[in-house]
């Protein structure tokens, strides 16, 4: 039985603790937010945060993360959040969209880090995360659109 | 209601139907409730006087798309379409994605499949008529309310006016007086001019559950008592399944059953995470091939000597060996393409559950009639027996048009008798697809006096796609009811006459016609086909061809001191409309005037279904042979504008997608079998190698062509030339290596 905090929510779950965290999110907690797309690490489609830190779930055994605080899409919150979801939403940064909970998940933690980035900031926060589609302009657009709307609302 | 309930004659578009009655993209699939059947009494308070609209006593508007959406902005484009002539309000207009049904067959193929770029093409006057007879029938509805005429009153934002406006209803509140009222017949739609939705850049409406993480894609399909498969395959292709012990499997918990199928082997398990660990432990032995296994470099070589033969003249005009016979101005190049995988960013999946009387099969489809075709092959049910419920597509690329994977499922489905969700892991996604197809090919073009072509010939030696994947797709173009003897031998006697025929006939697309005024054109094609399994990718031959017939002109315009745009511009002087798009990529893109130093131009120019296209790549390349691309400005004709802001990301993301292709990857053969396996040797395009990309839109009242694939055959022969031009060596091989 492994002990999880997920989205603030604590889950006892039976499962193997090599499990990925990925697989436990989804199939044993339903939160499919979190995406396998290569699952060796190489694409970010199931980029989480674990304590605050991007985190690749497809190569984190769950066990390992056992009483950590993780945040998923579904848990995303707050007004940096709300920033890029907002941005997203404007730019209409999705296409197929299946990458999207990854690129929103480190825009986020850019953003928080680093709440005025210059596209080079952008350029290495967000280019482990692969886009079949080629939204990265979108995303860049997105971020930058955030950033803005992130700042004036903190005046 | 029945498929075969619905009465095409009576209403050729329009007709009664109560099709997806339950939330088609809901968290949770309730099978039962999306039963044919039970629909046709969910009235609620719905009024679906058509196929394409339902209008709720809400007043919401809700647009049936008979397409998938894969990125590609359909779920937008279709309800623009829709509410331009419905007077609808955009702020209550939602999208389904439609089931399977005959009605919902795409023109263009005459199954119901997304792909070709066809799907505005096709659907433009369909759905505008659809829109403007509900309109009509709104205001008849009103006017018989009110007892007044027709001609008082008024549609807009989904209610109608009488007179000056003193008096109105709500479309919602008309349905129930309309729902018994004849469709109007005959309505004039608009001129472009008077368009208030069509051109402007309306967000999209499938963003939302997108940025919450609540789309639902095939691989999140829930529901009671699901069970997860995965499925090895034959590494090498042409070979089988020839034993296997499952008992270390078979073992370990959560593993269910262990299932042999026609593709390969399925692991079943509770969760996915068990299949895959199962299917590690697995023993599997496969069968050897029967003849020498097939592998890119010695496909390559034995192409090499195939051009020297004459092949089949797929395309000609004019008389080329005249000029080959007399004039020794001739330049010949050889250009090679490799296979290429769709790497599509989720893997093949599907989830099916089949029953004794029914099959209801959730999955990310193009193509729902090869769905309900290969479900109904293995189960024996007729169509009307089979359900598809399509959901959000994680990348299609030409992919799904296939349905293996759903075929996978009904079969592991039927054998375990509980419904089963297939996912395939990256390894087996990247190992077997439907590749885009290699070819070797010899171009040859005489040069008159004042350096330009007069003859010009393309030898193509390879294998192709559509020869192979030709016998699956006819039975689908066959009326629902057709007895499965009659599809079975269709299908058969396909793969006998028409496939051999049909070699070339595809693979010629994109290389001939030329866009360009050259009387004297022969196309031929040596057939070879080593065994790859091959598909449509993003923009089909054009991929190809483009690339090789774009930098070939460059080639003339370098041996002849010419300048790339003035060659072509030169060779367009037939037709304005494309020279109109050749120019506008030239001026915007600064054509002709000084770049910074170290920074090269590249031009590409191509017509893809009607849309034409030209791309300005500006790139450069670094002492280590590493290049960038720095900008990309791209002009385009596409007829009328639906949604700019969606073609302006539709090039952007051609240009990622071609630029992986150009750049990065490729698919090899080594030894029968696929060498790369996921991202790490199949890299993708990374966001610090996008570079920006500029779209310029031609004003056109023209109707609409296609843009999801159209971007894509240039972005690599726009880069190549400006490689060639900054390396000082052509390229004429992809993706391009100057190491
Ligand atoms: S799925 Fe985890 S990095 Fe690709
Ligand atoms: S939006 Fe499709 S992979 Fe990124």
């Amino acid at each position: 039985m492994l002990t999880l905090r997920v989205n603030g929510k604590v889950h006892h779950v039976d499962v193997d603790p090599d499990t990925p965290l990925l697989w436990v999110l989804n199939e044993q907690l339903g939160l499919m937010g979190t995406k396998y797309s290569c699952g060796i690490g190489e694409c970010g489609a199931c980029t989480v945060y674990v304590d605050g830190e991007n985190t690749l779930s497809c190569i984190t055994p769950a066990g390992d993360v056992e009483g950590m605080e993780i945040t998923t899409i579904e848990g995303l919150k707050g007004p940096v959040a709300d920033a890029i979801r907002q941005a997203w939403i404007e730019e209409d940064v999705p296409q197929c969209g299946y990458c999207q909970p990854g690129q929103i998940m480190a825009a986020a933690a850019l953003l928080n880090s680093n709440p005025n980035p210059n596209d080079d900031d952008i350029d290495a926060a967000m280019s482990d995360i692969l886009c079949r589609c080629g939204t990265y302009q979108a995303i860049r657009r997105g971020i930058h659109c955030a950033a803005k709307r992130y700042n004036h609302e903190k005046k | 209601m029945k498929k075969s309930e619905i009465d095409y004659g009576r209403r050729k578009f329009l007709k009664v139907s109560y099709i997806a009655g339950c939330a088609l993209l809901a968290d949770i699939y309730f099978p039962g409730c999306s039963s044919k059947t039970e629909n046709k009494n969910r009235r609620d308070n719905l009024c679906a006087p058509d196929a394409w609209i339902k209008i709720g006593s809400d007043n919401t508007v809700t647009v049936i798309v008979n397409h998938s959406e894969m990125g590609q902005g359909i779920t937008t484009a279709f309800p623009m379409i829709v509410a331009e002539e419905l007077e609808a309000d955009w702020s209550k207009i939602r999208f389904e994605i439609a089931p399977a049904a005959e009605i919902y067959k795409n023109p263009a193929f005459n199954y119901q499949m997304t792909g070709g770029s066809t799907s505005v093409r096709t659907s433009f006057n369909i759905l505008r008529n659809a829109g403007a007879t509900l309109r009509e029938l709104m205001i008849a509805a009103a006017a018989k309310t009110w007892n007044a005429a027709v001609s008082e009153c008024r549609a807009e934002n989904s209610r109608v006016f009488h007179r000056a406006g003193k008096r109105s209803l709500t479309y919602g509140e008309l349905i129930d007086k309309a729902a018994n009222l004849p469709l109007p017949k005959n309505i004039p739609l608009k001129k472009p001019a008077e368009f208030k939705i069509i051109g402007k850049r309306m967000p999209r409406l499938d963003t939302l559950e997108k940025v919450y993480g609540s789309a639902v894609f095939g691989t999140d399909v829930k529901m009671p008592g699901l069970l997860t498969a995965t499925v090895v395959h034959p590494p090498v292709f042409g070979t089988k399944l020839k034993r296997f012990n499952s008992g270390k499997t078979r073992a370990l918990p959560g593993v269910r059953d262990v299932v042999v199928i026609n593709e390969g082997i399925a692991v079943v398990a509770d969760t996915f995470w068990q299949a895959r660990q199962g299917m590690e432990a697995l023993e599997v032995e496969w069968t050897k091939s029967s003849g020498e296994n097939p592998d890119s470099e010695k496909i390559s070589q034995r192409w090499a000597k195939l051009a020297n033969k004459e092949g089949k003249t797929i395309y000609k005009i004019g008389d080329v060996d005249k000029f080959f016979k007399k004039n020794n101005n001739i330049i010949r190049s050889i250009y090679e393409l490799p296979y290429q995988a769709h790497a599509t960013p989720s893997p093949m999946n599907c989830t099916a559950q089949v029953r004794d009387n029914r099959c209801d099969i959730w999955g990310p489809t193009q193509n729902q009639d090869a769905v309900q075709e290969v479900a109904s092959k293995i189960t024996g049910l007729d169509y009307a027996s089979i359900n598809v419920y399509t959901t959000f597509v994680g990348g299609g690329f030409g992919r799904r048009i296939s349905a293996d994977y759903a075929a996978e499922a009904v079969q592991i489905s039927k054998k375990v008798k509980a419904p089963v969700k297939v996912i395939w892991t990256r390894e087996e996604d990247m190992q077997h697809d439907f590749y885009r197809p290699a070819s070797y090919n010899v171009m040859q073009a005489v040069l008159n006096h004042k350096g330009l072509p007069v003859a010009w010939m393309h030898r193509i030696v390879g294998a192709d796609h559509l020869a192979q994947r030709l016998p699956e797709r006819i039975p689908l173009k066959m009326p629902y009811k057709t007895p499965r003897l009659l599809r079975n031998l269709t299908e058969y006697l396909s793969g006998k006459l028409v496939s051999p025929v049909m070699a070339g006939m595809h693979a010629k697309e994109g290389a001939v016609p030329l866009p360009y005024n050259i009387d004297n054109v022969r196309l031929n094609f040596v057939n070879d086909d080593p065994g790859i399994p091959l598909g449509p990718w993003r923009s089909v031959s054009h991929s190809a061809n483009a690339f090789i017939v774009e930098c070939f002109i460059d080639e003339i315009a370098a041996l002849t001191g010419r300048d790339p745009y003035e060659l072509r511009y030169e060779l367009l002087s037939h037709d304005p409309h494309m020279r109109n798009v050749l120019e506008l990529a030239a001026r915007k893109s600064g054509w002709g005037k000084p770049l910074p130093d170290g920074i090269h131009r590249g031009i590409s120019f191509h017509e893809y279904h009607k849309t034409i296209l030209c791309f300005v790549a500006e790139v450069s390349v670094s002492r280590t042979g590493k290049i960038k691309v720095h900008r990309v400005v791209c002009a385009i004709d596409c007829g009328i504008v639906i949604n700019p802001k969606i073609i302006e990301v539709q090039m952007e993301s051609a240009v990622a997608f071609g630029l992986t292709a150009t750049l990065k990857s490729a698919i090899t053969i080594r030894k029968g079998r696929v060498k790369q396996a996921n991202f790490d040797d199949f890299p993708i395009l990374r966001m610090n190698e996008m570079p920006k990309v500029e779209v310029h839109l031609v004003k056109s009242t023209n109707p609409p062509t296609g843009i999801g694939e159209a971007g894509v055959p240039l972005i690599a022969p726009a880069v190549a030339n400006a490689v060639s031009s900054a390396a000082g060596k052509r390229i004429r091989k992809l993706p391009i290596n100057l190491n």
